[in-house]
């Protein structure tokens, strides 16, 4: 089947009418949507549907991109602002660059890539649900508080380039649920309350792969030792962490 | 939630306020109309030596009186003129807006006062005793554009195209805890020291009180204003160079203190100790400047959003990064600077 493209210019558009040509479009039947001369439009695809829809947005867009997404493939080439994914269903978002805080926010579904780093928070709040889980994948490294409350998926950090993959607090504060797989070393003092490291089997090293492959293959990378290396896992040292400190039982 | 912008050239080649406005719009998501305001250095070069006044007037009679009683009594008026303003359809004329170029009698309050210290006697004065009359900017060089409406209509209102500076601060606000009126947009202003604030400073009475024991008096019913009175106290009186006032403002938790080698743990223990009522609590984006230069800093667990860029000579901060690319499309650098740091830019 040929695929239908339209070419929407964003340029001073406010994220409304924005929205509302990319929903008319997908009415339509167009599987490609391309967004010229995005910056800081809000909201960018929230809500929308459509498992073979893809959205291409050419600009920096801004916060809340995908949000209650339901399908569709988006490709930033740019860097987001706060909050890509957030409680996002299913779809995948690549960002060629870097995102800002709260990356995947309470995501409950799909996938999130992000090439460079992302910014503090990143996780907050994910959680899975039978056979939806969120998987974010991070090249290079992420600030405090990565995985804060989790509650179920997978937060993947590559390690790639300078920086340590973490060096900051927090990591996994509150985790009752889900699991962070991050390459290269995690100094146990920046590990938040109810985080533990476990042991990082083969079976962690295959359930991770595909989502490496991916990362991989969009964003032209080819480093076996993304494969090869260890990985620190990271999961909740207790589905209730906190049972002891609000309830009486 | 509010919005930032602010650019600095450090060569202190002129900008003029198009290219704010535009940045600050884009954000308005983080508004609400209900303020909005602008700084800029650099604005009255015709004026450079003197302290440039701005008051917001009630009326033109009774108060503007009593004012330029004060100013006689304490120094010489070179220059005063209301500030030109034009009509815009949703924007109410609350106040007027009157801007005085001031030049203090060191003796007029005794042997021991400066310049400056005759400067914060007359805001406290006013803005205490005089109903009617706020003095919102006292800097030299420094005009500060401010009102309750949204960014575009604010710049439009005063034309801040028709300014130019080196150093521009912007301010979208989104008022939560306080309401928004004239003097509760930001950015704040004391001598050299503007701010513009996103977020709330929960430890806003404990800064009040350790301010009110250095005779500061808060007016603006707004948490902000510590934030600027704080920073002239350390780096103006106690003389802290940019980078310890700011780690006074926002230190390093003790856990990290005590994992540091000695020296540095003994150096952030006092630090933390003698300045534990200037301590900042609550999430915050701020950025603060003077004539020197800029510099923004977020809370320590980064509750509140900044983006920094450079490009050639200026230095860009930001709540979102879109609004550095409405100003320059193509930094040469754009990053997240880290909770509790500084960035700081200044002039060369």
């Amino acid at each position: 089947m040929m695929e239908k493209t339209r070419t929407i210019d964003a340029k001073g558009m406010h994220y409304t009418p924005l929205n509302k040509e990319i929903r008319a479009a997908v009415k339509d039947g167009i599987t490609e949507i391309i967004l010229d001369h995005i910056n800081g439009q809000r909201f960018i695809g929230d809500g929308l549907r459509g498992e073979d829809v893809r959205i291409i947005i050419n600009g920096v867009p801004g916060g809340d991109l995908c949000m209650f997404m339901s399908g569709p493939t988006c490709i930033v080439h740019a860097n987001a602002e706060h909050a890509p994914g957030n409680t996002m269903d299913s779809g995948t978002i690549y960002i060629h660059g870097t995102a800002g805080d709260a990356v995947a926010h309470s995501m409950r579904g799909g996938e999130v890539y992000v090439r460079d780093s992302i910014g503090y928070r990143g996780g907050i709040h994910m959680k899975e649900y039978k056979d939806k889980c969120p998987v974010v994948v991070v090249g290079e490294y992420a600030r405090a508080f990565l995985g804060e409350y989790m509650a179920g998926g997978i937060i993947i950090v590559l390690g790639r380039g300078k920086q340590p993959p973490v060096d900051e607090r927090g990591v996994g504060t509150g985790i009752h649920g889900g699991e962070l797989y991050i390459r290269g070393e995690v100094p146990d003092h920046l590990l938040g309350i109810g985080a533990e490291k476990k042991p990082f089997t083969e079976a962690d090293r295959q359930k991770i792969r595909p989502y490496i492959e991916k990362y991989c293959r969009e964003f032209g990378v080819d480093e076996p030792e993304l494969f090869s290396d260890e990985y620190v896992h990271i999961g909740p040292s207790s589905a209730r962490p906190f049972a002891g400190k609000y309830c009486w039982e | 939630m509010c919005g930032i912008i602010s650019v600095i050239n450090r060569k202190k080649n002129p900008m003029d306020g198009r290219a704010v406005r535009e940045a600050l719009s884009i954000m308005n998501e983080r508004g609400n109309g209900e303020g909005a305001g602008y700084a800029v250095y650099g604005a009255f070069p015709e004026f450079a030596d003197y302290y440039a006044i701005h008051v917001f007037y009630d009326d033109l009679i009774g108060p503007k009186t009593a004012v330029e009683e004060e100013l006689d009594k304490l120094g010489t008026i070179t220059h005063d003129e209301e500030i030109p303003t034009f009509e815009q359809p949703n924007l109410k004329k609350r106040h007027i807006p009157w801007r005085y170029f001031f030049k203090p009698n060191v003796s007029a309050l005794g042997t021991t006062a400066s310049e400056e210290d005759i400067l914060v006697y007359l805001m406290k004065k006013v803005n205490t005793t005089i109903p009617g009359a706020l003095i919102y900017s006292t800097g030299k060089n420094i005009a500060i554009f401010k009102a309750a409406g949204w960014p575009e209509e604010v710049a439009d209102f005063y034309r801040i195209q028709n300014y130019e500076g080196y150093i521009w601060l912007a301010h979208n606000r989104y008022p939560t805890n306080t309401a928004g009126w004239w003097g509760g947009a930001h950015p704040f202003n004391l001598l050299d020291w503007s701010v513009v604030h996103n977020g709330e400073i929960t430890s806003y009475g404990t800064n009040k009180r350790y301010l009110e024991s250095f005779g500061y008096v808060c007016t603006m019913h707004t948490d902000t204003e510590v934030v600027a009175y704080l920073t002239d106290l350390l780096q103006r009186q106690h003389k802290l160079p940019a980078e310890l006032a700011f780690k006074a403002l926002a230190p390093p938790f003790w856990d990290d203190i005590d994992r540091m080698p000695e020296k540095e743990r003994t150096f952030n223990t006092a630090l933390r100790m003698t300045y534990s009522p200037a301590m900042m609590n609550g999430p915050f984006a701020i950025v603060v400047a003077n004539s020197a230069g800029i510099a923004g800093i977020t809370d320590r667990i980064k509750l509140r959003p900044l983006v920094a860029a450079e490009a050639g000579d200026c230095l860009y901060l930001s709540s979102e990064e879109a609004a550095i690319r409405v100003m320059e499309p193509s930094p040469d650098r754009i990053w997240m600077p880290r909770a509790g740091e500084p960035v700081i830019g200044r002039i060369q």
